[in-house]
């Protein structure tokens, strides 16, 4: 991990509301490059919400988003992939009715010399890329659909690597795996980590992000409770922060956290 | 026998809907005494489709992504109405009866104005977000009444006499010699764009039918070929037709008849033209993969980065647009516009779509189903026509058919998931 060069992606003062709520209330996070970041909070504490804003799914209300430091402008989720932001979803966000190979290249087809889809090569591209991830899966041309929880869950992650992220937003990346599965998205984790790639990695288990994670954030009510080292505090700290919003003295307190 | 199918990977949709369509003709040419199954009354059947098969292709897109078009027949209506208008009083004015430009231009009018009151319609239903069953069904109202408008109800006759043949008839039947060119053609292409497919996927190191398999899908598709082209080309001209043409000829009015055939008819070449170019962007287009993905599933699209509205604008205007090529066919072969045609149309289009195996839940629909639906649709009309039932018993019959024909389906899809 680098915190010498700028980080790779600096949220400041990020709010949004939705009817009158602020789901997101003036938060900054960043991330440097080889670095993962988890970011923790009960349900509704407006985590995913912060990362849909840098996917490019909402519009911040205000704040503003700096990506390798520069000032970067995300409107819409082309816009953020633009940028080398890619997203695994909770929900993975598959279209069930088309195969592996059109979801991973959805919005970003290959193309023959006379503007046809290109299904051949872009199977083959999935190929290779499901057996990184997957070397059992074979059934590339079902329907989505069809495939169990981690053939989908691999498809999702899959769409998201194969495009050279530099950073990559994991919203809850385990949360339909069996242990196995768990264990090989933590093994890619930390291989994407070396090859310097950022990660935002979203959860509510603790323990996941502790065993992953370099540093973390933590939201309450939409507000940024704080922030701290995995090394520095402990797993008991941590839900301190996430249940009472309370900050230890290692941890460095942010807008959310109560005295 | 499931093995066998997937060896040969025919879609077993495909097969029921052809076994489908099998059990009614030869079920109603034993009821009819062998009056179905003639070559004159399929003649008829091809062109009788042809209209709403042309629509079905775009009424699949529309489904699929989730949404219904419940305005076709009235824009039909409405661009029939125009079409007649603009080539019987409109270009005239300008460079006067038949002009042999004039059918261009109305066509092209047809085909523009079409889309863009889908365009409207579309804009409406993806930006303002109007639900499209209210959008269209006020459409429904609204381009039927305009449809009168346009002549205050007079009928409009007579049209461009290069106009009509887009309707079919003896005017728009392309003859013996032209239908086999064109069947030889197509089979041609059939076999090398198959081969051209087996060759890419080996390329790839992909799995291919075995070459038996190959062998025998081609040849069915071949078969079929050629036995459409005997078919149109055993239904002779009528005796009176021949004897005009042979006077006009010069021929001596003792010589003996030559016997001409119709062969295919113009509104079915159009219909399988649209068919295919349909089918191509279907399955093709990064458009068409939109569209499916949008009906899949329309937030992982719009996440993947997909302009989803300008996707849905677009499906509506394709099938404005194919409302319009389908009033030329209409009132073509009517050889008049009037302000009733089309009516109905729009729920024969959305049954032909769903019995075709369109989902109204989205993201399930073949182009190739819902024409065959269409078939299926018209075969039922006529089949019932020709045993001389009375036409409420026949709305009756192509009602219980529908909700049968979508009942099976069902199960089908439950069984094969």
């Amino acid at each position: 991990m680098d915190t010498t060069t700028s980080p790779l992606v600096d949220m400041r003062h990020v709010s949004i509301a939705f009817g009158g709520i602020k789901a997101v209330d003036d938060v900054s996070i960043n991330l440097y490059p080889g670095e993962v970041v988890g970011l923790l909070g009960h349900n509704g504490a407006g985590k995913s919400t912060l990362i849909k804003i840098l996917s490019g799914a909402y519009p911040a209300d205000s704040g503003e988003i700096f990506v390798n430091g520069e000032k970067a402008h995300i409107a819409r989720p082309a816009d953020a992939k633009a940028y080398g932001i890619e997203t695994i979803y909770q929900t993975l966000a598959l279209a069930d009715n088309v195969d592996a190979a059109a979801n991973i290249f959805l919005g970003r087809e290959i193309l023959t010399r006379w503007g046809t889809l290109d299904d051949a090569t872009m199977e083959s591209q999935t190929r290779k890329v499901m057996a990184r991830l997957n070397p059992h899966f074979q059934r590339f041309k079902e329907p989505v659909r069809a495939l169990s929880g981690g053939q989908r869950q691999s498809v999702a992650i899959a769409r998201a690597i194969h495009f050279d992220a530099r950073i990559l937003i994991m919203d809850e990346p385990t949360a339909a795996l069996g242990p196995a599965e768990t264990k090989q998205v933590g093994d890619l984790t930390l291989s994407l980590k070396a090859e310097g790639i950022g990660i935002f990695l979203i959860s509510h288990d603790i323990h996941d992000v502790f065993d992953l994670a370099d540093r973390v954030y933590v939201m309450k009510n939409g507000k940024l409770v704080g922030s701290a080292r995995v090394s520095d505090v402990t797993k008991d700290e941590v839900l301190g922060m996430i249940i009472l919003g309370k900050c230890p003295p290692a941890a460095i307190p942010g807008p959310g956290a109560v005295a | 026998m499931a093995d066998l199918f997937r060896k040969l990977e025919l879609d077993l949709r495909l097969i029921g809907m052809l076994a489908a369509l099998a059990i009614i003709w030869i079920g109603f040419d034993i009821f009819t005494g062998g009056g179905f199954l003639t070559p004159r009354n399929l003649w008829n059947l091809s062109v009788q489709s042809s209209s709403i098969a042309v629509m079905a292709t775009g009424m699949v897109l529309v489904i699929v992504t989730r949404n219904i078009d419940l305005s076709v027949g009235s824009i039909l209506g409405f661009t029939g109405m125009i079409v007649g208008v603009t080539q019987a009083v409109f270009l005239p004015h300008i460079w006067g009866f038949e002009n042999p430009l004039t059918w261009v231009v109305a066509v092209a009018v047809a085909i523009a104005l079409g889309a863009l009151i889908g365009a409207l319609e579309g804009m409406i239903v993806a930006y303002l977000g109007v639900s499209s069953f209210i959008v269209t069904l006020g459409g429904l109202l609204i381009w039927r009444g305009a449809a009168w408008w346009v002549t205050t109800g007079q009928t409009v006759a007579p049209l461009d006499k290069r106009f009509i043949p887009i309707g079919g008839g003896i005017e728009g039947s392309i003859g013996a010699t032209a239908s086999w060119a064109i069947g030889i053609v197509a089979v041609v292409l059939a076999l090398l764009v198959m081969q051209m497919v087996r060759r890419r996927r080996l390329g790839f190191g992909f799995t291919v039918r075995p070459l038996w398999a190959e062998v025998f899908v081609a040849a069915l598709i071949c078969a079929a070929i050629i036995g459409a082209v005997v078919v149109v080309n055993a239904y002779d001209l009528p005796v009176g037709v021949v004897r005009q043409m042979q006077a006009a000829a010069g021929a001596s009015p003792d010589a003996p008849l030559p016997e001409i055939a119709h062969g295919f008819a113009v509104p079915v070449l159009i219909a399988i033209a649209v068919g295919i170019v349909m089918t191509f962007i279907s399955d093709r287009t990064r458009f068409g993969r939109y569209v499916f993905a949008i009906g899949g599933n329309p937030e992982a699209a719009e996440l993947s980065g997909i302009n989803t509205r300008r996707v849905l604008t677009m499906v509506f205007a394709l099938m404005g647009g194919l409302a319009g090529l389908a009033a030329c066919i209409s009132t073509a072969r009517l050889q008049s516009a009037t302000n009733a045609t089309g009516t109905l149309d729009e729920l024969y289009t959305i049954a032909s779509a769903v019995i075709g195996g369109t989902s109204l839940a989205g993201g399930t629909g073949t182009i190739y189903g819902a024409m065959l639906g269409a078939v299926v649709m018209q075969s039922l009309q006529s089949g019932m026509v020709l045993l001389g039932l009375d036409a409420p018993l026949q709305n009756i019959v192509v009602g219980i058919v529908l909700v049968v024909a979508v009942w099976l389906d069902t199960i089908y899809r439950k069984h094969v998931r």
